[in-house]
């Protein structure tokens, strides 16, 4: 049974799409993290279910109940956003007791949740300091623990981590992961990071212009992405253009004369085809492969990027840095790949 | 041609610090020292030290009174124009940015109007005739006709109308810094509206009121041309006690006197204030 559900939700800014009839269920305990660029309505998305924006369509059930039909300040969400919003002239622990102060909670209980809760998040000493006192990674865990505290129905995190430096923000999303399993609360988080969103959730719903490209388990999108958007969206791939044949009986795919038996169902026709950098392998026997020359290649530690100039036009290849020697700047390759690392999606003439 | 990079500041402010001291420190100091010359009503002005001047001033009860009535004047107007301006800066800056320009222009209006053309229209609406006793009258809120004319009342209400602007601006600009997801913060977490404002909203905007109030306080008990007008020779206040001295009695040493008082009190009042309130919300204040 679905906890949340998001049914057709739209918002309309003047005669542009925000969010368009966006229908997502998310389970008791579900981490869930909408991904998208800039401007997908992903933000959005977070601020109509929180009530700081009005949808234009659509309904929100929580639990059995309408959301937007209860006022912003009685959903009893946590919200957690981007900028921290902590109220700068109140200590740490007046800002975490808010929350339960505006519910009635007695002091003594408040108090003890206070520092159970800054105990949580690792901040225990911190409690009688202002907000300005603290680095930007501390004021993050304020306000984690301010939206906590109140064991809210659904915890909502506004791209939380884009303020902090990478190893940081790397340090957060373990510990962000691990403090949403000890406590269980249900979890969306709005994030244009996609190693964050596959990090962190369960599932992730990928957007694009208002609309919802995919619904999926992180290396379920990762590996059957829906579209050439979310394919290049989740890490590095490589797009061509190609036709679909019908070659006696038998689909082929035809990339540019290189081809390759096509997997069931594929649409005939001119198709987008993407393959991931990390499936073209390099390989001896120039007669099976697509013959290319090393434009250049970077060194990334546990991996090598390599940018190959090929009949196909410029492709990209990852090669685990397993010890074995790669090809240098300047060499002529011959690249290959399986007709199971293709991904073929209908041309929308993008 | 190379100058001690010591005295580079004191070069550099040096033109603003003569133009300074030639047109605010030196009358200062000139009236201060003309508070202590002797004055009589045959022999005028005589170069004599003396402090019965400042003796009169202090002993009599007369200027204690105006001086009561100045502080009382420019204590309620700073009071008023907090109620009426913190809401208005609040509402202002969460309209659109064209209405709020529109807006903007329509509070600072009364700047932008000749003092004494917008003092005698208030003359015209207080009289005991005037539009406001008229419209009481039909509208049976008042059984007599009001006359604001001459009294403190009217002072209050066409000071603040002129000084309303300046709180707007000064706490426009404190709200301006506030990150506007702390309100959606505090909404989140169960605040009404009203709780977000009192709790969150005001604590920090804090800083603006006061200096908004400094500015208030000071530009009401120093006023001359609405006093003058509104409350004529029958409602005194020191900036207009201290022009008669000056302009009709001619003892400048005692309006000497009375100015520098005045001018004191002022200093006293705001400073202390200040440190009084920057010590209570000093968290808001770094």
């Amino acid at each position: 049974m679905s906890y949340l559900a998001l049914e057709r939700l739209t918002k309309a800014y003047g005669g542009v799409l925000a969010v368009e009839a966006l229908d997502l269920t998310v389970a008791r305990g579900e981490f869930i993290s909408l991904l998208g660029p800039s401007g997908c309505g992903k933000t959005t998305t977070l601020q109509m279910i929180a009530g700081f924006v009005e949808p234009t369509s659509g309904r929100a059930m929580l639990n059995g109940t309408d959301l937007f039909g209860v006022q912003p300040n009685k959903r009893g969400l946590g919200v957690v956003f981007q900028s921290y919003a902590l109220f700068p002239h109140v200590t740490v622990a007046e800002n975490v007791a808010f929350g339960l102060e505006m519910r009635g909670v007695p002091r003594a209980e408040r108090e003890q949740r206070v520092k159970q809760t800054l105990d949580l998040v690792g901040l225990s000493g911190l409690a009688d300091r202002y907000p300005r006192r603290m680095s930007g990674g501390q004021q993050q865990r304020v306000a984690l623990a301010r939206a906590l505290v109140i064991q809210p129905a659904i915890l909502l995190l506004d791209e939380p981590l884009s303020n902090l430096d990478a190893k940081l923000r790397e340090e957060m999303q373990t510990e962000l992961r691990a403090i949403q399993r000890s406590v269980g609360t249900t979890t969306i988080l709005v994030t244009h990071d996609q190693g964050e969103a596959m990090a962190l959730s369960d599932r992730i719903v990928i957007m694009n212009k208002g609309r919802v490209e995919q619904i999926a388990r992180p290396d379920e999108a990762y590996a059957r992405p829906a579209s050439a958007f979310v394919a290049n969206f989740l890490g590095k791939t490589n797009t061509l253009p190609a036709k679909v044949v019908n070659e006696g009986g038998r689909h082929v795919v035809d990339i540019a004369g290189f081809r390759l038996p096509a997997p069931g169902r594929s649409p005939a026709g001119p198709v987008t085809v993407t393959v991931r950098p990390e499936r073209i392998s390099f390989v001896d026997d120039s007669a099976l492969g697509v013959r290319g020359r090393v434009q250049s290649r970077v060194f990334q530690g546990t991996h090598w990027l390599f940018h190959i100039e090929t009949e196909l036009g410029a492709l990209i290849v990852l090669r685990q840095n397993d010890g074995a020697a790669v090809p240098l700047e300047g060499q002529d390759v011959c690249l290959a790949w399986g007709e199971n690392d293709l991904l073929i999606e209908a041309s929308r003439g993008v | 041609m190379t100058v001690n990079p010591k005295l580079t500041p004191l070069l550099l402010s040096g033109p603003a610090l003569l133009v300074f001291i030639g047109l605010v420190i030196s009358p200062l100091v000139m009236t201060a020292l003309l508070s202590f010359y002797d004055w009589g009503q045959y022999k005028g002005i005589v170069a004599e030290f003396t402090i019965k001047n400042w003796h009169e001033v202090i002993a009599d009860g007369y200027y204690y009174e105006i001086f009561g009535r100045t502080l009382r004047i420019a204590l309620f107007v700073t009071l008023i124009t907090v109620l009426i301006g913190v809401p208005e800066a609040y509402i202002l800056n969460r309209m659109t940015p064209r209405w709020r320009g529109v807006f903007l222009l329509v509070v600072i209006g009364p700047l932008l109007i000749s003092v004494v053309a917008r003092t005698l229209g208030w003359a015209l609406l207080f009289g005991s005739t005037g539009l406001i006793s008229q419209a009481l009258l039909a509208l049976g809120i008042a059984r007599e006709p009001v006359d604001l004319m001459f009294t403190e009342t009217g002072v209050v209400i066409a000071l603040t109308h002129v000084l309303v602007p300046f709180m707007v601006l000064a706490v426009m600009a404190a709200l301006q810094r506030l990150n506007p997801d702390v309100e959606n913060a505090a909404m989140s977490l169960g605040a009404s509206a009203f709780t977000v404002w009192r709790r969150v909203v005001l604590p920090q905007i804090v800083p603006g009121i006061l200096s908004g109030s400094v500015i208030v306080f000071a530009l009401a008990a120093s006023a001359f041309a609405t006093p003058a007008i509104i409350g004529g020779r029958r409602l005194k206040v020191a900036a207009t006690l201290a022009y008669d001295e000056f302009l009709n009695t001619l003892n400048w040493p005692l309006g000497a006197a009375i100015a520098m008082i005045l001018l004191v009190a002022l200093v006293a009042i705001i400073v202390g204030s200040n440190r009084l309130i920057e010590r209570r919300y000093a968290q808001v204040f770094e």
